[in-house]
């Protein structure tokens, strides 16, 4: 997809669209947990679309990913099945990982998504060694990690950072910049304020991109994936966003400014990527909610797919420890 | 010393203000351990409102500087009672703890001490998989070195959290998280429960139960059942695991003449192996049937909770293995 990176009606409505179906798995979701319905720990996507959206719409269906605890939004931009994520979410025999791995392993290999992370900061090297792979092999691919801005703090980032910089790898390196991790905010985390600002250290671009506009998510890593898949080496993109619940499903977030928390609200990637549609007239009213109701109607009927799914057998607690 | 109903998580904070008020010398440094009051609510029991930002740190996610830093810290004269969220996280900072923590004092002969605690949440339960339900004890009892605790109740948590920070060495403080909400009668000023000291929490003639942390309450189930059967199971809760109380693990095979060892952690490499091993030497003539061990399989923790059960060492399964030993 090197060229027609133009975002034309389709390819816009197609970005809202999936979108939409990140918000509507993750509020489903959400409801469940609320229920008592999901065990461990539920990190939403729900605020920062944009990304996961943005920069999957610029890569092949063959490059690989690697992400973090918060992993639900990219496995669906990549194509994810959301009857067998909800069934990962339950623990169910249909998930991914036949209930094994949960929310914060989510991953379908075939996909090419390496899995999400429960360690903060792994996707880190995964992605890189991943595009290693794929400069030794020379197959053309390249890979991408989607990481937080707190795990930018590891000494495991910057490690990647400069051997990605020092083999010139394929790789592109997404910050989710939701200025938190977990409680602690990103002034008291780290003393500076852009983390583009990071890549510097190693020698190779970083942007920083309103990760809430999807458009511009699209446009810069149009830009990077370009540079990976050219040789180029890699590129560090800081997409500044906001998640709109708190850490996870139970953390009410009450260490938010709520003046500034509200102010994000405002600027939710859907409702911008609603409005660059209308003000384009590529989309009316009815488009927009037809879209939501397609959205809903997936979601019920995955969840009710996850739900009728069986428990895996006792036995697969001793598979899959060694390869056969 | 008047006494209080307090959980296991109170009493670690009790532990900590005790000892932080006693002693300047001792600081918190971790992940939202600060005003957040940590991620399992301990420092919210006032600590962070007693101490402030100034003794109670909050830190990047840099598991690495957490563990790292103290060791320069506690060489330095201070007492880094640090904080590692989830024991599965501590894998990442193994060089700070096992090549530097454990070994300063033996490498310089004795002249350097690196009096650091670190506390971290251990065991499977909560539904959060292979990266956040990890018991690793034995991994740290194989390093020489280190101090390893592991409390089964607020009582024990608390005296020996004390003791911990008072002791000169690096101490690996294991919390079990499914414990965390346990409640339980805890003096309210401060006392010492000494390391390396095991203790009966159940008496028993037919067999000897030996565990820690989160399966002591899965043996008291256990012994609880057996006895309606007529089976009289002693349960010994050996709080230390380094150093290891081989006497008292002795003294009851001496009386039960059967054993049992029962861990959370992966059976293969588990620290069971090292006990059955102690007492094939020594308690090789008390003994009446081979030792037993019921521990975890080795698998990573699974999440889907049908598994997780599974993978959960219960009464049932400790019970089953008595009257394997006793049949
Ligand atoms: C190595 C490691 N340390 C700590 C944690 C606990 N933890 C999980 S998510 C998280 C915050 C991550 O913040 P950030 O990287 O900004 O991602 P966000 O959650 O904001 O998307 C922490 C501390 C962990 N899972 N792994
Ligand atoms: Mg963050």
């Amino acid at each position: 997809m090197a060229v027609g990176r133009a975002v034309d009606r389709e390819t816009l409505l197609a970005l809202y669209r999936t979108m939409v179906r990140i918000r509507t798995f993750e509020e489903t979701a959400h409801k469940e947990f609320l229920k008592g319905e999901m065990p461990g720990f539920l990190h939403l996507y729900s605020g920062e679309e944009a990304i996961a959206v943005g920069v999957m719409s610029v890569l092949e269906p063959d490059d690989y990913l690697s992400t973090h605890h918060r992993g639900h939004g990219h496995l669906i931009a990549k194509g994810g099945d959301t009857k067998r994520m909800f069934a990962e979410l339950l623990g169910k025999a249909d998930g991914f990982c036949k209930g094994k791995g949960g929310s914060m392993h989510i991953a379908d290999i075939s996909l090419g998504v390496l899995g999400a992370n429960g360690i903060v900061g792994a996707c880190v090297h995964i992605a890189t060694g991943a595009a290693f792979a794929c400069q030794y092999q020379k197959n053309g691919k390249i890979a991408v990690a989607f990481l937080g801005d707190a795990s930018t703090n590891r000494g495991t980032f910057h490690e990647a950072l400069n051997l990605a910089s020092i083999w010139e790898l394929p790789v592109v390196y997404v910050v989710e910049n939701n200025h938190y991790g977990v409680a602690n905010p990103q002034s008291e985390h780290m003393r500076i304020k852009d983390i583009a600002d990071r890549a510097a250290g190693y020698g190779f671009p970083g942007v920083v991109v309103d990760g809430n506009d999807v458009i511009a998510v699209r446009e810069a890593a149009a830009e990077a994936v370009d540079r990976a898949r050219g040789g180029g080496g890699p590129t560090l993109m800081e997409c500044k966003t906001w998640r709109h619940w708190g850490h996870f499903i139970g953390d009410a977030a009450t260490y938010r400014d709520p003046v500034e928390h509200e102010a994000w609200l405002k600027r939710d990637p859907l409702i911008l990527c609603a409005e660059a549609l209308r003000s384009r007239e590529w989309a009316t009213e009815e488009d927009l909610e037809k879209i939501q109701a397609e959205a809903d109607v997936e979601m019920v009927a995955a969840l009710e797919f996850a739900k009728k799914s069986p428990y895996p057998s006792k036995d697969e607690l001793l598979t899959d420890v060694y390869v056969d | 010393m008047g006494t209080r109903i307090m959980s296991y998580a109170e009493a670690v904070a009790d532990a900590l203000k005790i000892e932080m008020r006693r002693d300047p010398r001792v600081y918190i440094a971790g992940e939202d351990v600060g005003r957040f009051g940590g991620s399992f609510g301990v420092t919210g029991y006032g600590v962070f409102a007693e101490f402030g930002p100034e003794r109670v740190r909050d830190t990047p996610i840099s598991e690495t500087a957490i563990v790292g830093h103290a060791v320069g810290a506690a060489a330095a004269g201070l007492r880094p009672a640090i904080e590692i969220l989830f024991m599965d996280f501590l894998l990442i900072a193994m060089d700070e703890l096992c090549n530097q923590a454990a070994k300063v004092h033996y490498l310089f002969g004795g002249q350097l001490k690196c009096p650091l605690v670190l506390r971290t949440a251990v065991g499977a339960g909560m539904g959060t998989a292979a990266h956040h339900s990890q018991s690793l004890e034995a991994m740290l009892c194989h390093t020489a070195g280190l101090i390893t605790i592991a409390p089964a109740t607020p009582y024990d948590v608390k005296g020996l959290l004390s003791s911990a920070i008072r002791d000169d060495n690096p101490v690996v403080f294991l919390e079990h998280k499914m414990l965390y909400a346990q409640k339980g009668e805890v003096p309210e000023g401060e006392y010492l429960i000494p390391i390396g000291r095991a203790d009966i929490k159940r008496e028993g003639s037919d067999v000897t139960l030996v565990c820690w942390s989160g399966m002591v309450r899965q043996c008291l189930a256990a012994a609880e059942d057996l006895e309606k059967e007529g089976i009289s199971a002693e349960v010994l809760d050996l709080r230390t695991l380094i150093p290891l109380d081989k006497e008292a693990i002795l003294e009851s095979v001496a009386k039960t003449h059967r054993l049992a060892i029962v861990h959370e952690a992966c059976l293969t490499g588990g620290f069971g192996g090292e006990i059955a091993s102690i007492v094939a030497d020594k308690g090789f003539d008390l003994l009446d049937a081979p030792i037993k061990r019921v521990a975890g399989p080795d698998t990573p923790v699974p999440f889907s909770p049908v598994l997780e059960a599974e993978f959960i060492v219960k009464a049932d399964k400790i019970a089953a293995a008595v009257r394997e030993l006793l049949g």
